[in-house]
């Protein structure tokens, strides 16, 4: 093991899978000369040359049906969006396009194509640029949907989404790059299989379920709560569509209690379905009410003393934790 | 790093006509010749207030992003798009449409509000989307728009102003208001959808607008010459079935002719007017980029040397109309204002708390109090809350 960022997490997925697969190629605004905007494609430009990375001009829509129209003919595409934001342009490729050629076809055209970039609020760019899309592309058959938190994660899941047969939409934090964390050597060669949920933190006090920036939240109230008894079990879905549903259930009986810690909205979305699933396969277990901490429900304000109350925070977290375990 | 890329040379489009034609779509409109005069059958004709005042506009663009560019890396502001090298064409539109007209911008033409009377401490309170902007401390700094002065917001992602601009002329047809549209989209917008089906619209319903491209080379990394394989932008309108004319970006007085012009057409009900306005982003595509690493000094230095407001300096200069101390004094009371604005507005307290909850809708509803509510439970509130 070593310690490196999850941004050099998600490249170094990107080259071992380019260089493992001559079909592999990534396409998108900016990844090529400029070395993605985020800077994950350092290098890869110089390593596999202008076929395999490639600039586009500024037209979502355009390079995910280009991307498309490869991985149905053969080619295994991955698509970056400058941030996810932007990938709204190309709804209808993704949606009703990627999502069905395979079921449309009768099962004999496959896409294998991963959609990957950064998701979620940064700091200070605004309603346009902040959006938690999870819950716009979990709720649609026919893709997966895979949001790591750790740079463990972020590597075999990309491994494993790129590997896919079916499209993956790959949603990378934007907050998260910088972070560090161990990661297995290269030649590991480490999948990480979709739908297997990862405990982060064992506890019996509460059971927290969060994905993406906001786990990091979780994981500190999680230590918040211990100082005062109540040790909560982390746990991280790491992909929402398949979603390990029974990890998170078999915690819930054990804690009995369960909350709910996500970046997107309140209303609908992932953290919604699995307040359902839960209660109807936990019901007699719960001995509270499921809560959920949530952004709230507004576009995202400019103005830093807005922006910090709008996104999860630990005190929130806390208090929904509190409640869930009577321990006001 | 990569060796400069070599894409970029030849060095793009420049001014050079790409065929000798008299296409308005091929060829470049100048008024300002190379000798520092205007060309007396392109010359707008201008008073010389007017001529002082579009020099005096453009200076101040020019200080101001100096001086925010400076505030952004002493940690003040969290972003800003200079506009610099591109003060032309904001400025030549404020001057060439109506105060009625409406204002579609993309990110380099806020400096329009200021030529149309806003004021200079408010539309700065944007960037620090504090408690004196009239936007709230909701968007982004460089997002300017004010309703009072007809100007909407840019968005973040590229291109949906131009179906709008499209739409809110058609609209103003249909109410009979004699209101243009003026939409902005650099050349890198041009690839996207919205930027065709504006056109096609905007042809098609013969809507009173103008849709101006500023080529300025360079979306962020990603040169002209990898964005479109015609030969201009221009070039691009015959095929919705308007005109289409190129025009010199950093000529003033060009600008000034080739806009009036599409804005008196598009109100007399002669249908919409696509301009290719050939200019050259001097700095960064924003704070957030560093274009060293894209691009070669020698073809920043050509530009320099195209400077728009160095060009009209000279010309006001030949003519009699600017001393040289009078530059320095208009100068030095441009400087002035701009600090006064920023020392008032960076006193100004963040936006009030309670504000986050509200314009979500026109009223207020059950599920917002009550994460108002909430929120005032678990989180401590701030003195100036």
């Amino acid at each position: 093991m070593r310690s490196i960022r999850y941004r050099e997490a998600v490249r170094e997925a990107l080259l071992e899978e380019m260089d493992r697969d001559e079909a592999v190629f990534l396409m998108g605004e900016e990844v090529g000369h400029y070395q993605g905007a985020y800077k994950v494609s350092e290098g890869l430009l110089a390593q596999f040359g202008e076929k395999r990375v490639i600039d586009t001009p500024i037209a979502e829509a355009g390079f995910a049906g280009i991307g498309i129209g490869a991985a149905m003919t053969g080619l295994r595409p991955v698509i970056e969006f400058m941030t996810w934001n932007f990938s709204f342009v190309a709804f209808d490729q993704i949606i009703s396009n990627a999502a069905k050629i395979y079921q449309m076809s009768g099962g004999k055209i496959t896409v294998p194509i991963v959609f990957r970039g950064p998701n979620g609020a940064a700091k200070q760019v605004g309603a346009q640029h902040s959006h938690a899309v999870s819950p716009f592309y979990v709720s649609i058959p026919g893709i997966w949907v895979a949001i790591p938190s750790t740079p463990r994660d972020a590597k075999g899941l990309l491994k494993t989404a790129i590997r896919d047969d079916n499209p993956v939409v790959f949603l990378e934090g934007e907050t998260l790059y910088n972070v560090k964390g161990d990661v297995p050597e290269t030649d590991d060669d480490e999948l990480i299989p979709f739908g297997k949920a990862r405990i982060a933190r064992e506890g019996d006090g509460c059971t927290i379920v969060a994905w993406g920036s906001p786990y990091y939240t979780a994981l500190e109230a999680a230590e918040e709560l211990a100082k005062d008894g109540i040790e909560c079990e982390v746990v991280d879905p790491r992909t929402l569509r398949p979603l390990d549903i029974e990890t998170i259930v078999e915690s819930v009986k054990k804690t009995n209690r369960c909350v709910i810690v996500h970046e997107h909205w309140p209303y609908g979305g992932p953290g919604a379905e699995i307040a359902d699933q839960v209660q109807r396969r936990a019901f007699d277990y719960l001995d509270a009410p499921i809560e959920r901490v949530a952004s709230l429900d507004l576009p995202m304000p400019y103005a830093t003393n807005l922006e910090t109350l709008v996104l999860p925070t630990v005190p929130r977290v806390v208090e929904a934790v509190r409640k869930a375990t009577y321990a006001r | 790093m990569l060796e400069k890329d070599a894409r970029n040379t030849p060095l793009p489009l420049g001014f050079a006509t790409p065929e000798p034609a008299n296409d308005p779509a091929l060829s470049l409109f100048r008024v300002l010749r190379d000798d520092d005069t205007a060309d007396p059958a392109k010359d707008p004709v201008l008073s010389d207030a007017t001529l002082q005042s579009l020099f005096e506009h453009m200076l101040r663009v020019r200080l101001l992003d100096e001086r925010m560019m400076m505030r952004q890396r002493q940690g003040k502001v969290g972003f800003y798009g200079a506009v610099t090298g591109q003060e032309a064409c904001p400025v030549a539109t404020g001057f060439a449409t109506k105060k009625t007209d409406w204002i579609f911008p993309a990110l380099r033409e806020n400096a329009i509000m200021l030529v149309r009377g806003f004021p200079l401490s408010t539309w700065l309170a944007q960037v620090y989307g504090n408690s004196g902007d009239v936007l709230k401390g909701r968007q982004m700094p460089s997002h300017m728009s004010a309703r009072s002065v007809n100007q909407v917001s840019w968005s973040s992602c590229l291109g949906p102003q131009l179906p709008q601009a499209v739409g809110a002329a058609w609209a103003a047809k249909k109410r009979g208001d004699d209101m243009v549209a003026v939409a902005f989209s650099g050349d890198g917008a041009t690839s996207e959808p919205d930027f065709h089906t504006a056109m096609n619209f905007a042809a098609v319903m013969n809507a009173p607008c103008v849709l101006i491209c500023q080529n300025n080379h360079w979306a962020i990394s990603v040169p002209s010459s990898k964005q479109t394989a015609s030969k201009t932008f221009a070039i691009k309108a015959r095929a919705y079935g308007m005109p289409g004319i190129r025009v010199d970006g950093n000529d003033v007085l060009a600008l000034y002719a080739v806009i009036h012009d599409a804005v008196e057409r598009a109100r007399r009900g002669e249908g919409p007017t696509f301009i290719e306005a050939v200019t050259y982003r001097i700095g960064a595509h924003s704070s957030s980029d560093d274009p060293s690493v894209y691009r070669s000094d020698e073809e920043v230095e050509l530009w320099r040397g195209r400077d728009p407001i160095a060009r009209m300096d000279r010309y006001l200069t030949k003519r009699g109309l600017m001393t040289r101390a009078q530059r320095v004094s208009l100068e030095e009371r441009i400087k002035a204002e701009i600090l006064r604005a920023i020392r008032e507005v960076e006193t100004l307290p963040p936006p009030p708390r309670d504000s986050l909850f509200d314009d979500v809708y026109g009223t207020r509803p059950w599920h917002l109090e009550e994460q108002r509510a909430e929120l005032a439970r678990h989180e401590p509130v701030a003195p100036h809350d």
